[in-house]
This record gives C-alpha cells, sequence and structure tokens, in this order.
C-alpha cells in the first residue's frame, strides 16, 4: 500500500478486496460536508453543566460554541505549535492503537460487543482507562 | 457501480456523525467525564441494534447483498493485545476527541486542523507496522 510494503509485511495487502474501505471513506467526507453545511442550522453543542465549569476552571472559554475547542485545534488566525504537537501525538497513539487493539470504536465497542466477544469488552475496558487517564489525570497538567 | 452502496452508506454514516455531534469533541470528554448520557445512548443503541442483527443473521442464515455467507471470525483471545492497545487507543479518543470515522467526517464538514491528527493517525498505523513482530500480542 503506497510504498509501505517494502518496510513490513503488514502493508502488503490486496488493495481490490479493501478498495470498498476507501469508496466508504470517501463517502463519510461527503456525508460530512453535506450535513455541516445544509443540514445543520447552527454548529453549537449543549456541553453538560458540570463538564463547561471543568474546562473553564482549565482556562477553556467559548465552550460548545463550536464542534472544536479552539484551544486544541486553534482559531482562523492559526494555531499555537504546542497544539500541532498535541494533535499529532493524539493521533498517533488513535491510529497505533487502533491496530495494536484490532479495531476503533465501532469495530469493538459497537460490532465487537454486538457480537459478546470478549476481546472486545477488554478492549472497550483499555479505552476507558485512557480515555479516564487522559481527561481527568493528563489534561489538568498540559492545559 | 458496484461500490455506489459503499459510498451511499458512507455519506449516511458521515450525516448520522455530524447530527449526532459524535464529532465534537466536547461529546468525548463529557463521555470521558460521564456527565451526560449523550455518547452512552448512542453506543448503547447501536450495540442494541447490532445485537438484534447478528442474532438475526445467525438464527436466519442471512446473505450478504452479493450472495455470499457472513461470517464473523472470532477473534484470538489476549490480554496485552485487547488492554494495552485498548488504552493507548483511549489516550489518543480523549485527547483528540475523534477515533478514526470522524475524524474524516470533520475533514468533510472543513475543519482543516483535522489534517495534523489524521497524519498522525497514519503515521501510528505506520509505527505499529513496523513494530508490530516486536509487540506482545
Amino acid at each position: 500500500m503506497c510504498g509501505a510494503g517494502r518496510f513490513s509485511d503488514f502493508f502488503r495487502i490486496n488493495k481490490r478486496h479493501h478498495y470498498w474501505n476507501l469508496v466508504f471513506l470517501l463517502g463519510s467526507i461527503i456525508g460530512g460536508f453535506i450535513a455541516f453545511h445544509l443540514l445543520s442550522p447552527d454548529h453549537t453543542v449543549d456541553v453538560a453543566a458540570s463538564s463547561v465549569a471543568q474546562l473553564e476552571s482549565m482556562g477553556f472559554s467559548r465552550v460548545g460554541d463550536a464542534y472544536l475547542p479552539s484551544e486544541l485545534f486553534g482559531t482562523e488566525d492559526g494555531m499555537s505549535l504546542s497544539s500541532i504537537l498535541l494533535l499529532l501525538i493524539g493521533g498517533l497513539m488513535v491510529g497505533f492503537g487502533a491496530r495494536y487493539a484490532g479495531g476503533c470504536t465501532s469495530g469493538h465497542a459497537i460490532s465487537g460487543l454486538s457480537n459478546m466477544q470478549l476481546p472486545s469488552l477488554l478492549a472497550v475496558v483499555g479505552f476507558f482507562i485512557g480515555g479516564l487517564t487522559m481527561v481527568h489525570l493528563i489534561f489538568p497538567i498540559i492545559f | 457501480m458496484k461500490n455506489i452502496k459503499f459510498a451511499v452508506l458512507g455519506i449516511l454514516f458521515g450525516i448520522l456523525m455530524v447530527k449526532s455531534e459524535i464529532i465534537s469533541w466536547y461529546r468525548i470528554y463529557e463521555m470521558f467525564r460521564f456527565d451526560s448520557f449523550h455518547m452512552y445512548g448512542i453506543i448503547g443503541t447501536a450495540v442494541m441494534i447490532g445485537s438484534i442483527g447478528i442474532y438475526l443473521i445467525k438464527r436466519y442464515d442471512v446473505r450478504a447483498i452479493n450472495g455470499e455467507e457472513i461470517s464473523i471470525s472470532p477473534k484470538q483471545m489476549s490480554i496485552y493485545r485487547y488492554l494495552l492497545g485498548g488504552m493507548i487507543f483511549g489516550l489518543g479518543w480523549a485527547l483528540v476527541g475523534a477515533c478514526p470515522g470522524p475524524m474524516f467526517v470533520l475533514l468533510g464538514a472543513g475543519y482543516a486542523p483535522i489534517i495534523i491528527v489524521i497524519m498522525g493517525a497514519i503515521g501510528g498505523t505506520f509505527l505499529y507496522g513496523l513494530l508490530r513482530n516486536r509487540l506482545p500480542h
């Protein structure tokens, strides 16, 4: 795949068998565009009061005024180097973790639990150990 | 043209991710603080409907749209792989507030900074490919 097969067998996949994945992915991008621009009159989020209070105490402002916080994703004027690094590291953990665990939210939490697979329950427990650690222990340090 | 069904499902998936606000960083934050029922309601409903679907598929030997048998291969049990991999995924999910699907929906919605997250995720996948043989599975 894209020449990555030179580095690891993991990337030597049959493109024809997985072509539908890319079609679905492209569809989800189009769906995001349609829903965001044509089907959503406003893009605010009604965040729970206790979450708003906690975020404000960490220095977040205008909580819920957009889908994403400007403290992490920047504003139209740009973004800080620390935000770029946090997004890069976070993305890296999502990609690595999803491959290592053999699935993500849809694969383990939804499909796996629907099929009552014990490995998926274990993965979901892992998701929560990681997520709770990030939100409760690491956020107060980095924000 | 036989791929059009995947495109249609992808578009529906994208619309659903936006309209249910799953693409919002704040919804993931709330979930990990147990401050809102929002995400639990969505994932819980999906699991309930999924369970019924899988039960019906097994019970009545339902075939895929192209006539193929639907078989879900069982996953091999491993503590390291699922718990450790899951923890790394959870750390990243809470930080960027998006799992792999919503990343691309956010891209479609026009949030340019999500490209950094997607680049990180592709890098993480590549890193896993490099280290796979050395990790405990």
